[in-house]
């Protein structure tokens, strides 16, 4: 256990140094420079190198990325460039919409998928069909465009859900879910779709084992074969799709923040691009791959708890 | 006068990495063993006797950490790829199991012409000609050059896989349990040919079985392994009649016998003792 | 190949769809009605219509000529990104998969790296490097995805490379090249076309989704994912204008499901033979029950009379089972021998009603301990239809459910594939042992430790913490029988239990099977295809060949005294008993498969007794009554004089 636990963190360090190195590297190609960018047209040259030394410009590169490293470690992880604002402090401001976003979606995903899943294993003929057709229009739909059609449907025409905006939990508990249902159910109607696809094919694969026939022969319940013993061992490769699923999600909060205007992660993501807001870019870059690997931990986590034969060894 | 043996096997040692934290299992343990020209030789064994990776490392298939293995006088046991390659010209195999062995993708003609392809400058025709002629010597009709192995039996493939282990006329062929995972009828009909081919091209095999029986029907000298190591090995019918190592006497005693009354006396015979001269098999 | 996938309608619709838009997009500049960048103010945000067949955006400009022009710009994007993809991922998932070793093992972390990148904000940051350049966003991406196509790649070429033909050719004196050439890569374009397809899709949506954003070609410029963030702008006007961009994006990526998809299903079948398992089995009706014949002696826990058990095939059924009889008493030992195909498993999941998935008994009655288990004539179903016959049928199942395990238990042949690899030998015993005879956790417990010990395994309380793959072939064996006894049975049907396990092993466990039968009064049923096994266990043998039982008699008279030509050749053929170093006296021929049975008897093409009378009707199972029963019509002669 001690073994698993030290691999992984030294995985995901690599992965973190490896991914924030490489965006230091990619960002200074940028022809033009940050200095230029703040200043923009108006300032004198005696400003501009003032901004220059002031951003630590005129350092060579990898004594710019360690620097920028030592601040990274302590919490300091640079200001905006386009508002001056500690960029550790806007991050946090907009983490709880992200993960609040997130979490919800894995419910919707989780739970929709893998009931539709399971019914498509279990029930042949037109059902198990219209799953499959469902699973794939699902992961055909882009979520951005399904969300603005959601958006035209329900709170355009309907007016029942608000179109944009989030109401923070502490303000209400209704209206923050509310806020959340339509960004939920477009992020995960998507997931859901392949979540299903994954767990009816595990499903189906279990079903056909040999001691699934065994089982039933030592008059084991119906019941007991499909959802004590099937769904166990479909569980294990469903569990290493959900481990993607979710590091997708993290991803398309990018777009669907976007659509629903939630002042998340994901938003800023995108105006930080627009700005050339690099300090900005590249902590995010940094805390989306943090996401990702602690997922995977539990991922991993969990394969191991379900898999008696990594477990045993 | 004794001629050299075509096959020398000298103290072979095989280990296997099972991982970088357990120690490696070690497959063979000074195993040795001679085959003579034209011989059928036998090697038996339960799972985990080593005897199939005896067979591995003829072919060049087996980490060898230590032994000899020599071919008509020439040290076999690390030659080089380019010098591996060409020994397929004369030492050749045939594995146990049927479907397995040969390509699902091409056909039978394509298989045997494989080998020829690979060793010999014949042009196409010839190549098919030998092909049709090998099937024919092995029992098939020369039809069946164009089937995929989907569409034949059990019996068909494994006498294709013979097929393809002779088509290039060499001196040794291992026999991995050849005959194992096919049907008793079909296991007397090619057991038949085995013997069939040896007798009339001279062809020597190292036939592995866990079957005493058919290894006694088959062989002259049999060599019985356990756990990777040789516990006796003598004159096939002398072995059958009178084993010496008290796991070959537990191993032929295990054989059922189909004759019911036979068989009530061999168990009584078994029970009372005999095998408890040997620790129970222990579990993992 | 191609000729299989065109006849999968979804496959070619999808196929064909994606050519046309293609073409459509790629020659846009051919066909296009207007000018894409054309704006007319004066017709901004209308409807469908003759002139501008999908309308007219908020500027004026054509939605169609938009659409058309938009796509050549994302599917070059996509494009670019699959070359990347594939140009990386396929030689060094092939190299890696192969040669497996330190190129592997740096190659695979490189690609678990890789994955853990969350894309689309890597793929912003190069947007925020190269503005409004497509090429480094999609290379990009296509290096992204590699991980994706490498591992199939890899995961291919490696289960190939160990298949036993790979191996056989390498020994033939091929080259690594060679091999890899004429038999890995062949195994490898059905999954390469699949993730290539599904990768398209995400490169299409991942293009779109990032000209949403306005990160991409720059307006006028049209592209799919702008016109629906220019839709997004006047979502309160005209809402039309969401459709036609996302939905020719939804399709393009729907079609490329369905190509990959398609294509999958298509490689996996030619290889294999299709396996079509039911979600739960299924039990029909047999047409009328046969009457057993009068019976002689005490009556038979199991009676089995004309069972005839049918499979699916292409063209309607195909008959594997024909007219077996088979009687079982209390505390006797009956073997059912044959060789592979005749018939044998298929009869024993009959008798427990869990005939594989379409496979059903179309004839014949199954009797245990009086109750009829298959029984139930079509005529008696046929008149309580509907819900009341489904009450039928399930009650009939649960009757079966309620036999099985509790009154007749199994004992599969491979032990390890039929133990649930999830749950620890204890856990399985204990809910076997609950759901038969009730109780709490912990004496069931107990009792699943004691059964444990009734099968001789040494040290239960450690075994029963045991996962499967943690037991020994002859262990598990013994845990599969334990688990068959746990309803404390008057009948055990046990297929092959021994084919599995080294000869040792073996007969130890028949050993164990015989004193089970003498503790317990047990009745078993053992089939086999081994005559040594069956001299070992049984008293009585059923032999079968071909779908058919063609001799009924003690094993005794059986080996003795034959009264079938293939039960003779049979044990004739049986290298025990022959004189070594000569030939075994083989039966010629092979046996025929169902379908393709000889009217009449089924041996005819390989028996030497064969006469043109036995050619003609069906055989019935007759001979010189009692015991001893044949299906030859000839068995006079073969009587010991």
């Amino acid at each position: 256990m001690v073994r698993f636990a030290t691999r992984w963190l030294v995985t995901s360090l690599l992965l973190l140094l490896f991914v924030s190195a490489f965006t230091f590297v990619l960002v200074s190609l940028i022809p033009g420079d940050a200095a230029r960018s703040i200043l923009g047209q108006s300032g004198s040259r005696e400003q501009y190198l003032q901004l220059r030394q002031q951003l630590g410009l005129d350092d060579a590169l990898p004594a710019q990325y360690w620097h920028w490293l030592h601040g990274a470690v302590q919490g300091d992880v640079g200001s905006s460039i386009t508002s001056g604002e500690p960029v550790g402090s806007m991050l946090s401001g907009r983490i709880g919409v992200t993960l609040s976003l997130v979490a919800s979606s894995v419910v919707v995903a989780g739970g929709l998928g893998v009931a539709l899943g399971v019914a498509g294993a279990l029930r042949g003929g037109w059902i198990g069909r219209a799953i499959d057709v469902l699973s794939l229009a699902g992961l055909a739909l882009p979520s951005f465009w399904l969300g603005l059609v959601l958006v035209a449907i329900f709170a355009v025409k309907l007016g029942w859900l608000p179109a944009t905006g989030y109401t923070p939990l502490g303000d209400s508990p209704v209206d923050w879910l509310r806020s959340l249902v339509l960004p939920a159910v477009t992020m995960g109607v998507g997931c859901a779709a392949v979540i299903a696809k994954q767990t009816r094919d595990a499903m189906r694969e279990t079903l056909a084992k040999d001691y699934i026939f065994a089982l039933r022969a030592r008059g084991v319940s119906e019941r007991s074969v499909i959802y004590r013993h099937a769904l166990k061992n479909a569980a294990i490769p469903v569990t290493t799709v959900l481990g993607l699923v979710v590091a997708g999600l993290f991803s398309a909060t990018v777009l669907v923040e976007q659509v629903f205007a939630l002042p998340g992660l994901g938003s800023l993501a995108v105006q930080a691009t627009a700005d050339h807001d690099l300090p900005v870019i590249e902590a995010l870059v940094l805390f989306f791959t943090a996401m990702v690997t602690t997922v995977n931990l539990l991922v991993d986590l969990a394969y191991v708890r379900l898999n008696p034969k990594v477990r045993a060894a | 006068m004794n001629a050299a043996p075509l096959l020398e096997i000298e103290g072979l040692v095989v280990r296997y990495r099972t991982g970088r934290r357990t120690p490696p299992v070690v497959a063979c343990d000074g195993v040795d063993l001679s085959i003579d020209a034209g011989e059928i030789a036998g090697l038996v064994g339960e799972s985990g006797s080593g005897k199939s990776t005896v067979a591995a490392a003829v072919l060049g298939l087996a980490p060898v950490a230590a032994g000899t293995i020599r071919f008509r006088g020439e040290d076999i046991t690390h030659v080089s790829g380019a010098r591996r390659r060409a020994l397929a010209q004369h030492v050749q195999v045939v594995f146990q199991d049927p479907f397995g062995s040969l390509s699902p993708r091409r056909t039978v003609g394509q298989t045997l012409s494989e080998p020829l392809e690979v060793h010999r400058r014949l042009g196409r025709a010839e190549r098919a000609a030998r092909a049709s002629a090998m099937l024919e010597r092995v029992g098939l009709s020369a039809t069946a050059v164009d089937r995929r192995p989907a569409e034949l039996s059990g019996g068909q493939r494994q006498r294709v896989a013979i097929a393809r282990a002779l088509i290039l006329e060499p001196e040794l062929i291992v026999c991995d349990e050849a005959l194992s995972a096919l049907d008793l009828s079909v296991q007397a009909q090619v057991l038949n040919l085995l013997q069939e081919l040896q007798r009339d091209l001279g062809v020597s095999y190292l036939f592995i079985a866990h079957d005493m029986a058919v290894v006694r029907h088959l062989a002259r000298r049999v060599t019985v392994m356990r756990r990777g190591v040789v516990v006796e090995r003598g004159d096939a019918q002398q072995l059958w009649d009178a084993p010496q190592h008290p796991y070959t006497r537990a191993l032929l005693a295990a054989i059922p016998d189909p004759d019911p009354a036979a068989q009530r006396r061999r168990r009584q015979a078994r029970e009372p003792g005999t095998t408890d001269d040997l620790p129970r098999a222990q579990a993992r | 190949m191609i000729g299989a996938a065109l006849r999968r309608p979804a496959l070619t619709v999808a196929l064909g769809f994606l050519v046309l838009v293609t073409i459509a997009c790629v020659g846009a500049p051919l066909w296009v009605p207007t000018d894409p960048l054309q704006q007319d103010l004066g017709a901004i945000l209308q409807p469908p219509s003759s002139a501008h067949l999908l309308g007219t955006d908020g500027l004026g400009r054509d939605v169609l000529s938009r659409l058309a022009s938009g796509g050549r710009v994302t599917l070059l994007g996509a494009l670019e990104a699959v070359v990347v993809f594939l140009a990386l991922g396929v030689p060094l998932g092939l190299l890696a998969g192969y040669h497996a070793g330190r190129f592997d093992t740096v190659t695979t972390r490189v690609a678990e790296v890789l994955l853990s990148v969350p894309a689309i904000i890597f793929l912003l940051v190069v947007v925020a490097v190269f503005p409004a350049s497509q090429l480094a966003t999609m290379i990009t991406l296509g290096v992204l995805g590699t991980p994706n196509v490498f591992r199939v790649v890899r995961g291919s070429a490696r289960a190939a490379s160990q298949e036993l033909y790979v191996r056989a050719a390498q020994t033939v004196g091929l080259t690594s090249g060679q091999v890899l050439r004429r038999h890995i890569a062949p195994a490898l374009s059905g999954p390469i076309i699949v993730q290539t397809s599904l990768f398209a899709a995400t490169a299409v949506m991942t293009d779109s989704a990032l000209a949403f954003l306005g990160f991409s070609v720059q307006p006028p410029q049209p592209s799919w994912g702008g016109m629906i963030a220019e839709a997004s702008a006047v979502i309160d006007a005209d809402p039309w204008l969401l459709v036609p961009p996302g939905v020719l994006i939804a399709l393009v990526v729907l079609a490329l499901g369905i190509l990959g998809d398609g294509v999958r299903d298509l490689a996996a079948r030619s290889v294999a033979s299709v396996e079509r398992p039911r979600r739960r089995p299924r039990r029909a009706a047999p047409a009328a029950p046969r009457a057993p014949g009068p019976s002689a002696g005490p009556p038979a826990l199991l009676s089995l009379h004309g069972v005839t058990v049918a499979f699916p095939a292409p063209h309607g059924e195909v008959t594997v089972v024909r007219d077996v009889a088979l009687d079982v008493c209390e505390g006797q030992a009956v073997g059912i021998v044959g060789e592979s195909g005749c018939g044998k498993s298929v009869v024993a999941r009959a008798v427990l009603g869990l005939l594989p998935g379409g496979a059903r008994l179309t004839d014949g009655s199954i009797r245990f301990d009086g109750r009829e288990l298959a029984g139930r004539s079509e005529r008696e179903l046929g008149r309580v239809l509907g819900a009341h016959g489904r009450e039928l049928a399930r009650r009939s199942e649960r009757e079966l459910g309620r036999v099985r395990g509790a009154q007749i238990g199994f004992v599969p042949q491979d032990p390890i594939a039929t133990l649930d690899p999830a749950f620890t030998v204890g856990q399985q015993l204990t809910e076997v042992v609950r759901r038969h005879r009730g109780g709490s956790r912990p004496g069931a417990r107990a009792r699943a430790v004691a059964l444990l010990a009734m099968v001789d395994l040494p040290d239960p309380e450690q075994v029963v913490r045991r996962y499967p793959h943690q037991l020994s072939g002859g262990m598990a064996q013994r845990v599969g029988i334990a688990l068959a006894l746990a309803g404390e049975p008057k009948l055990l049907i046990a297929d092959e239990p021994t084919t599995a396990l080294d000869m040792t092993v073996q007969a130890e466990v028949l050993g164990l099977l015989r004193d089970l039968r003498e503790r317990l009064g047990m009745a078993i049923v053992l089939i086999t295809h081994d005559w040594g096994v069956l001299a070992d266990v049984c008293d009585d043998a059923v032999v079968m060949y071909a779908g058919e039982v063609v001799e009924v008699a003690p094993v005794q008279s059986l080996f003795a005294a034959s009264l079938h030509p293939y039960t003779r050749a049979l044990i004739a053929s049986n290298p025990l008993l022959a004189r070594a170093g000569e030939p075994l006296p083989a039966i010629p021929g092979q046996v025929p498969a169902p379908g393709a049975w000889p009217a009449g008897c089924h041996f005819v093409p390989r028996c030497p007794l064969a006469v043109p009378a036995c050619s003609g009707e069906l055989v019935a199972l007759g001979g010189p009554g009692g015991a001893h029963r044949t299906r030859c019509l000839r068995h006079e002669e073969l009587a010991p004089r």
